[in-house]
C-alpha cells in the first residue's frame, strides 16, 4: 500500500536531523507568522495566484535568495569537512558529505541560478520590450510552480528519506538500481524532472513573448541587449532542456522498470547517458550565464551615460555563443576514449568561444571609455566580474586543450574553473541585475554603501576561495575528496580555501543585512520612476511598476528609446486602449501540487498514489483549459483614469 | 469575451508560433530518444533483435490508420473553417476512432511480445524500442484525450473563435505525431527489419 515508505526513512544521524530540523523549522515559522500577522489571504491574492509577471519573479527570486543560503549551508559543511580531514575522517561521514557535494550543485544550478534567472527575466522582459504582459501568463504561473515543486521534493528529501550521493549529475552505473538502491537518486531525479519540464514551458513562454509582444516599431535589432541575451538563452533551452527530459526519463526506467539503457550489463551504456546529459548540461551553463551578460550590457551602457559599444557585435556574439554551446559537450570527458578526431573537433569548437566571449569584454570596456561612469554598486559588481570572469575563461580554454585535460579532469582545477564562471560570471550578474532593478520592482534603492561592501567581500572572498583550488588541483587533489592523507601537504590550502568561504559569507550576511536596512529606511532611499537616468522603456513606467506596466503603450523608433525621449524632450501623446488582464488563478498551484504528487509517489514507489497525481493533473488541465472567463477587459475610460490619476 | 477581427488574428499567430515551439522541444525530446536507439540498438545481450520481433505487415496496418486519422484531423479542421460544426465533428469522431484503433494495435503488440519473453528489462534494446515506441504512444493517449474534451467542447458550444483555435492546434498535434510515426516505421520498423 504505501510502497517503500516505512518510518526508518526519517534521520537517525544527529547532522542529518540538524539539516532536518533547519528545514522542518523554516516552513514552520514561515506558516506562523503568516497566521500570525493575518497575510495569507494578501499572500494568495497578491503573490500565489498572481498571473503578473512581475509577481511571479519575485516568488522565483523569493525562493532563489532561500536555496542560495541552503547551497551555502551545503559549501559551508564542504570546506569545513576539507580544512579539517586531514589523516582523519572528519566530522562528516563519507555518505553524507556525498549527499551534500551532490545536493549542493543541484540546488545552485536548479534552484539558485535558474531562479534569478528567470526571476529577472519576469520582472524586466515584459517592460523593457514594451509589453503588458508575456504572450502565455497562465503558462508562466505554471512553470513558477513546477519550480516551486521540484524545490520542495529536493528539500523533502532533507526530512524524508535520503538525496542522491552520486554527483549533481548523478551518472550511471552509479546511480543505478545496482549501486544505488536507496530513494537518493530517485528524488535528484524527480526534483530536476518537474523543475525542468517548468523551464523548458518558460522558454515556449518567452520565445512566443520576444518575437510577438514587442512595442510597435521596436525591430529586433532595436530590442534591448537583455531582451537578446535572454531570447539566445531560452532558445538553447528550447533545445537543451528536452534532451535532460528524455535522459532523466531513461534513467528513472532503468531504476522503475528495470529497463536497461544505461546499466553496465544486458546491452546497456552507461556512456550515453554522459554525452546525453552533457548535450543539456553544457547549454544548460550557457544559459544561466546570458541572460548575465544581457544584464551587464544594460548596465554598463547606464552607468556610462553611453549607448552600447557594437551593439551589432554584441548581438551576433550573443547568438555565436547560444550556437557554439551547442556543440562542445564531448569536452566535458574528453578521457572518454572518442579517439584524436572527435576530441580535437569538441577541442576546437570549446576554443572558438572564447571569441565571441572576448569580443563582448571589449565592448563592455569600450562602452565605458570616455563615458562619464558613476561607480554605483552595480558597476562594483561588474568590476568584479570583468576581472573573475576573465580568469576563468582563460582556465576554461586551458581545459579545451583535451591533452592538457587528461591532467586536469575531475579535478579541484576544473572545480575552480566553472565557480570562477559561475560566481564571477552568474551570480555577480544576478546580483547587479537585482541592484539595477530593485527600484523598479520596489519603488525604493537598495542601499548603497553595504551593497558595494557586500560585493567586495564576495570579490576578495572569491579569489582567497579559489585561487587555492587551483593550486591543489594542479597539485592533484581530485574532486569530491571526503578526507585526504596528511603528508602530501594540502591542508594549508584547505584552511584558506575555508577562510575565503567565511568571506564570501560574510558578503551574504551584508546583503541580507542591506535589504533589511534599505525596508527600513525605504522612505529615505525612495526611487523615482527613473532613478539611474536609464535607458530602456521600463524607466518610463512609474516604481513600483503597475500590473498592466504600460498605460500608453510605447511606440519606439530608436535603440535606448526611454534616452532619446529624454533627449529630445517630447512628450508622446498618450493613446488609451482596451486591453485584457489575465484574473488570478489557482490552477497553477494545483497542476505544481500533482506533479509533486506523481513524483513522490513515483520516488516511494506508491502507484496507486502516483495515478491519483495523474488523474488530478488532467481533469485541472482540462477545466482551466476550457473555462472562458480567465480573462477580465479593462476599458479605456478606466485606463486613462489610472493614468491621468497618478499624474 | 469578444474581440475584433484583427485581434482574433493576432492571437492566433501568438499562440501558434508559441505551439510550434513547443512542438520543437517535443521534437527535441523524440530525437533523443532516437538517438539512444539507434546507440542501443546492437545492445541485445544475446536476446532477440529488431528483424526478429517486427512484423512489418501489422505496423504498415497500423501506420495507415494513423496517416488516415492525421488526414481526417485536417478534414475536421476544413470543416470547422467553413462552419460546418457537424461535418466537423464526424471527422473528429472518425479521428478518434482511427487514433484509438491504432493505440490497441500498438498495445496488443507490446503485450504480444511481453508474453512471447521479451519485455523491456531484457536487454538495453528493448528497453529503448519499447520506450521510443510506447512515448509516441502516450502522446496518441494524451491526444485522444484532448479530441475527445474538443468533441464534448464543441458540441457544448458550437465553432467559436476559441474552439476553433483550440482545434486547429489539436490539428497541429496529431501531424506532429504523424511525422515522429514516420520516423519510427522507417528507423525502426523498416531498417529493423531489413538489417
Amino acid at each position: 500500500m504505501f510502497g517503500r515508505m516505512s518510518l526508518d526513512a526519517f534521520p537517525h544521524d544527529p547532522i542529518v536531523w540538524g539539516g532536518a530540523l533547519s528545514i522542518v523549522g523554516g516552513v514552520l515559522a514561515i506558516v506562523a507568522l503568516l497566521t500570525y500577522f493575518k497575510k495569507w489571504t494578501w499572500l494568495y491574492k497578491n503573490y500565489l495566484t498572481s498571473l503578473d509577471a512581475k509577481k511571479i519573479g519575485i516568488m522565483y527570486i523569493v525562493v532563489a535568495v532561500v536555496m542560495l543560503l541552503r547551497g551555502a549551508g551545503d559549501a559551508l559543511m564542504m570546506r569545513g569537512q576539507q580544512a579539517i580531514a586531514a589523516g582523519n575522517p572528519g566530522y562528516l561521514t563519507p555518505d553524507h558529505f556525498q549527499q551534500i557535494f551532490t545536493a549542493h550543485g543541484t540546488i545552485m544550478i536548479f534552484f539558485v541560478a535558474m531562479g534569478l534567472m528567470f526571476g529577472l527575466i519576469n520582472l524586466v522582459l515584459p517592460l523593457m520590450i514594451g509589453s503588458r504582459d508575456v504572450a502565455f501568463p497562465f503558462l508562466n504561473s505554471v512553470s513558477f510552480w513546477l519550480f516551486f515543486a521540484g524545490m520542495a521534493l529536493m528539500n523533502l528529501s532533507l526530512v524524508y528519506g535520503e538525496f542522491a550521493a552520486a554527483g549533481w549529475l548523478s551518472y550511471p552505473p552509479l546511480s543505478e538500481l545496482q549501486y544505488s538502491p536507496g530513494v537518493g537518486v530517485d528524488y535528484w531525479i524527480w526534483a530536476v524532472q518537474i523543475a525542468g519540464i517548468g523551464t523548458t514551458l518558460s522558454a515556449v513562454n518567452f520565445i512566443t513573448t520576444i518575437l510577438k509582444k514587442r512595442a510597435r516599431g521596436m525591430t529586433l535589432m532595436k530590442m534591448p541587449m537583455f531582451a537578446w541575451s535572454v531570447l539566445g538563452a531560452m532558445i538553447l533551452v528550447m533545445f537543451a532542456f528536452p534532451i535532460l527530459t528524455a535522459t532523466l526519463a531513461m534513467l528513472g526506467l532503468d531504476r522503475l522498470m528495470g529497463m536497461h539503457f544505461f546499466t553496465s550489463d544486458l546491452g546497456g551504456n552507461p556512456m550515453m547517458y554522459i554525452n546525453l546529459i552533457w548535450a543539456w548540461g553544457h547549454p544548460e551553463v550557457y544559459i544561466v550565464i546570458l541572460p548575465a551578460f544581457g544584464m551587464f550590457s544594460e548596465i554598463v551602457a547606464t552607468f556610462s551615460r553611453k549607448r552600447l559599444f557594437g551593439y551589432t557585435s554584441m548581438a551576433v556574439a550573443l547568438m555565436a555563443i547560444a550556437f557554439f554551446s551547442y556543440i562542445v559537450w564531448a569536452h566535458h570527458f574528453f578521457t572518454m576514449g572518442a579517439g584524436g578526431d572527435v576530441n580535437a573537433f569538441f577541442g576546437i569548437a570549446t576554443m572558438v568561444i572564447a571569441i565571441p566571449t572576448g569580443v563582448k569584454l571589449f565592448n563592455w570596456l569600450f562602452t565605458m571609455y570616455r563615458g562619464r561612469i558613476s561607480f554605483t554598486s552595480p558597476m562594483w559588481w561588474f568590476m568584479g566580474f570583468v576581472v573573475t570572469f576573465t580568469i576563468g575563461g582563460m582556465t576554461g580554454v586551458l581545459h579545451a586543450i583535451p591533452a592538457l585535460d587528461f591532467q586536469l579532469h575531475n579535478s579541484l582545477f576544473l572545480v575552480a574553473h566553472f565557480h570562477n564562471m559561475l560566481i564571477g560570471g552568474v551570480v555577480f550578474g544576478y546580483f547587479a541585475g537585482l541592484t539595477y532593478w530593485f527600484p523598479k520592482i520596489f519603488g525604493f534603492k537598495l542601499h548603497e554603501g553595504l551593497g558595494k561592501a557586500a560585493a567586495l567581500a564576495w570579490i576578495l572572498g572569491f579569489v582567497v576561495a579559489f585561487t587555492p583550488l587551483y593550486a591543489l588541483g594542479l597539485m592533484g587533489v581530485t574532486r569530491r575528496l571526503d578526507h585526504y592523507d596528511a603528508n602530501p601537504g594540502w591542508q594549508a590550502l584547505f584552511i584558506v580555501a575555508a577562510i575565503g568561504f567565511v568571506i564570501i559569507l560574510a558578503g551574504v550576511l551584508l546583503q541580507l543585512t542591506q535589504l533589511a536596512v534599505s525596508i527600513w529606511k525605504r522612505k529615505e532611499l525612495q526611487a523615482g520612476d527613473d532613478p539611474w537616468n536609464g535607458r530602456t522603456l521600463e524607466w518610463s513606467v512609474p516604481s513600483p511598476a503597475p500590473s498592466y506596466n504600460f498605460t500608453s503603450l510605447p511606440v519606439v523608433t530608436e535603440r535606448d528609446p526611454f534616452w532619446e525621449l529624454k533627449e529630445s524632450g517630447k512628450k508622446p501623446k498618450p493613446i488609451y486602449e482596451d486591453f485584457y488582464e489575465p484574473k488570478n488563478t489557482a490552477a497553477g498551484i494545483v497542476i505544481a501540487f500533482a506533479s509533486f504528487i506523481i513524483g513522490f509517489a513515483l520516488i516511494w514507489h506508491v502507484w496507486w498514489l502516483a495515478l491519483v497525481g495523474l488523474i488530478g493533473h488532467i481533469v485541472t488541465l482540462i477545466i482551466r483549459l476550457t473555462r472562458l472567463d480567465n480573462e477580465q477587459l479593462v476599458t479605456a475610460a478606466a485606463v486613462r483614469a489610472m493614468a491621468e490619476g497618478r499624474s | 469575451m469578444s474581440m475584433t477581427a484583427n485581434e482574433q488574428m493576432h492571437d492566433n499567430l501568438t499562440v501558434s508560433l508559441g505551439f510550434w515551439i513547443y512542438l520543437m522541444t517535443d521534437c527535441l525530446l523524440f530525437a533523443s530518444l532516437f538517438a539512444t536507439y539507434a546507440v542501443l540498438t546492437g545492445g541485445t545481450a544475446g536476446s532477440v533483435s529488431g528483424r526478429q520481433i517486427f512484423d512489418i505487415g501489422f505496423v504498415l496496418t497500423e501506420t495507415i490508420l494513423l496517416l488516415t486519422s492525421s488526414m481526417t484531423s485536417g478534414l475536421a479542421y476544413v470543416e470547422a473553417r467553413a462552419g460546418r460544426r457537424n461535418r466537423s465533428l464526424v471527422y473528429l469522431a472518425i479521428t478518434i476512432a482511427l487514433g484509438a484503433s491504432f493505440l490497441v494495435m500498438e498495445l496488443s503488440e507490446f503485450s504480444h511480445l511481453v508474453s512471447e519473453g521479451y519485455g523491456w528489462q531484457v536487454s538495453a534494446f528493448l528497453s529503448a524500442f519499447f520506450t521510443l515506441v510506447g512515448t509516441h504512444g502516450l502522446h496518441i493517449a494524451s491526444g485522444l484525450i484532448w479530441a475527445l474534451t474538443l468533441v464534448v467542447l464543441i458540441m457544448k458550444r458550437g465553432l467559436t473563435h476559441d474552439t476553433t483555435k483550440k482545434l486547429m492546434l489539436f490539428t497541429l498535434f496529431w501531424h506532429f505525431l504523424d511525422v515522429i510515426w514516420i520516423c519510427i516505421f522507417t528507423f525502426v520498423y523498416a531498417f529493423g527489419v531489413l538489417s
